[in-house]
């Protein structure tokens, strides 16, 4: 498996605050890699450096071979480097159907383009992922009238929408209730197995990414702290330490 | 509303505007109804930046100005020099043909449509990247400024401003030459506006509204979208202007061409009265500003300015999403916004998954 994320030695501090020190990790193709660690522990913020929401103090992202860290998010995300937010973002005023168009990749977009109709194959593939996550029904409603479940299933959807190489998920779950759940850790295999999009996917529930991920890392305080698949990662003295505070 | 329905509603719409100035004694406010649809075109492509796109723009009267002084000076340097024009007073005795006004006017608008898209995209790419307040304020300074330059230039009139060609004979009365030139112009920009809003472009800018970072992370070239954005609110906000100057016949810098505390914060007004990021809120909401705005002048004379502001309290604090928004609160399933019963029911729940 050849690899499509290689972050090396990143370091970011805000300030007097390091949120990452020299974090290094790897994310191989098709795989779905989990990122663990207390609040605070700079899992954000990683998320943030790797898309360019924000420049990096030192170290180097690689995405397919090419260096990331000069450019800017649009650009990134054009190339196919896609994360959702923790704090789920949907565009409120406009309905699911019309989250779900704009949503498409804007790899080709032109001058040309910009004023042209999204033609039928967009809106049937819209309404298929939205039937994909169960809100093909609602799809005419203002995506800020939606629960808040919803609408993470919704930025889900959107993602998908983009066609994604590698999907980053901040917190995918966060905010769903426990029956979802199950349903959403579904979607997310699906995704991986049928669409082929590597995921990597920050969780701050244990029981969702010890089920989900084959390849588990671990920060805390900024740093590296653990990785490996979730039974060494489970029972790693370190990392339960960093959980409960001993560390 | 169903297809038909529209379709008779636009019709009616189409004959009702068309006949107006034929009506015998709606004729001594033949000008009055011209100003009306200026008033909706400020309305209508202040929209583009404020309601769509969620950029609340007090500098886009800049444009306007630009392009009434480039009609008027084109209008003026096609046929005399500036000297002999000052000489003669200006268009009161320098009267041109029809065929020389009309062709003037044309290229003068052109020129100045084309001229405020160039400033656009200049102003655009600096200052689009300032959000919320601060792009507010600094287009603010904006208007505040082209004024300010507009009365120190003398080859414009400078401070005593600049008298605009007069309306030839030929054409009839200028009350009714300027309804139907000004109707023409509104048609097209809602027409324009409504094919712009219905492509990519309208959903990107609606996009940029809601949530700006979401639309960067998701890849759209967010830049690009909102300067064309200002770039289409300038080039009819120019053609308005060139028309405008040579309805009111005087271009004063600061009341009339880059006049901020009226047209500026009118358009605004108008935009938000009728429901801001709607195609029909800016349509509605100049047509009600503008009849109670004369209404309280004929009425409460003194007082229209209280009365008026007044108006716009209530509005705000009972209507904060204007005629339309509150409309679509209230009944949104005419706006479309329904849930699908049938597919619901055939939906096989998430939950019900394993």
């Amino acid at each position: 498996m050849s690899t499509v994320l290689e972050v090396e030695k990143v370091s970011k501090a805000f300030g007097g605050v390091v949120a990452n020190r020299e974090v290094s990790l790897s994310v191989p193709e098709g795989a779905i890699i989990g990122l663990i660690g207390p609040n605070g522990s700079g899992k954000t913020t990683l998320f943030n450096s790797i898309v360019g929401y924000h420049p990096i103090d030192a170290g180097s992202i690689r995405f397919r071979g090419e260096e990331l860290s000069r450019l800017r998010t649009p650009q990134i995300a054009r190339r196919g480097l896609l994360r959702t937010f923790q704090q789920t973002r949907i565009f409120g005023k406009m309905n699911c159907i019309e989250n779900m168009q704009i949503s498409v990749p804007h790899a080709d977009d032109s001058l040309g383009t910009m004023f042209s109709r999204f033609d039928e194959s967009v809106t049937g593939r819209a309404e298929q992922l939205l039937k994909f996550v169960g809100l093909y029904p609602k799809r005419y409603l203002r995506a800020g009238d939606l629960s808040f479940g919803q609408q993470k299933l919704l930025e889900f959807a959107m993602a998908l929408m983009n066609k994604p190489k590698l999907l980053l998920l901040d917190e995918p779950t966060a905010g769903i209730n426990p029956t979802l759940i199950n349903g959403l850790i579904d979607r997310l295999k699906r995704a991986n197995a049928e669409f082929g999009i590597t995921l990597f996917v920050i969780e701050h529930n244990m029981r969702v990414i010890m089920n989900l991920a084959e390849h588990i890392y671990c920060l805390a305080h900024g740093e590296l702290l653990a990785e490996g698949d979730p039974d060494q990662v489970q029972n790693d003295q370190r990392v339960i330490g960093a959980y409960l505070g001993a560390g | 509303m169903n297809g038909a329905g529209k379709t008779a509603w636009y019709l009616l719409l189409a004959v009702a505007a068309l006949t107006l100035p034929t009506v015998p004694f709606l004729q001594p406010y033949l000008t009055q109804f011209a100003f009306l649809w200026v008033m909706i075109l400020l309305a209508l492509t202040w929209d583009i930046m404020g309601g769509q796109m969620g950029y609340n723009s007090f500098g886009n009267i800049v444009y306007f100005g630009v392009g009434m002084y480039t009609t008027a000076v084109v209008q003026r340097d096609l046929f005399f020099s500036v000297e002999e024009y000052a000489e003669v007073a200006g268009g009161v005795d320098a009267a041109l043909n029809p065929l020389e006004f009309i062709s003037s006017l044309a290229l003068g608008m052109g020129l100045g449509a084309v001229l405020s898209v160039l400033i656009a995209a200049i102003l655009g790419s600096g200052i689009l990247g300032l959000r919320g307040h601060y792009f507010a304020i600094c287009t603010l300074g904006l208007g505040i400024a082209a004024g300010e330059i507009a009365s120190g230039m003398d080859y414009i009139g400078a401070g005593s401003g600049l008298v605009t060609s007069l309306l030839p004979d030929a054409f009839g009365e200028r009350g009714r030459f300027f309804y139907y030139l000004f109707l023409v112009l509104a048609v097209i920009t809602f027409l324009v506006l409504r094919r712009v809003y219905d492509s990519r472009f309208g959903l990107a800018i609606n996009a940029i509204r809601d949530d700006e970072d979401k639309a960067e992370a998701l890849g759209l070239h967010t830049t690009r979208y909102k300067t064309t954005a200002w770039c289409i609110s300038a080039f009819f906000l120019a053609l308005t202007g060139g028309a405008f100057g040579n309805m009111v016949i005087f271009i004063d810098p600061t009341d009339v061409a880059f006049a901020g505390p009226t047209f500026g914060v009118w358009m605004v007004l108008m935009a938000i009265l009728g429901g801001k990021g709607t195609l029909w809120g800016p349509v509605i909401g100049a047509t009600i500003f503008h009849v109670m705005q004369e209404v309280f002048w004929t009425f409460l004379f003194g007082w229209q300015r209280v009365a008026l502001g007044l108006l716009i309290v209530i509005v705000v604090v009972f209507f904060p999403e204007g005629v339309v928004g509150w409309l679509r609160e209230r009944w949104p399933h005419r706006f479309g916004e329904v849930v699908d019963e049938d597919a619901r029911r055939l939906q096989v729940s998430l939950d019900s998954e394993p």
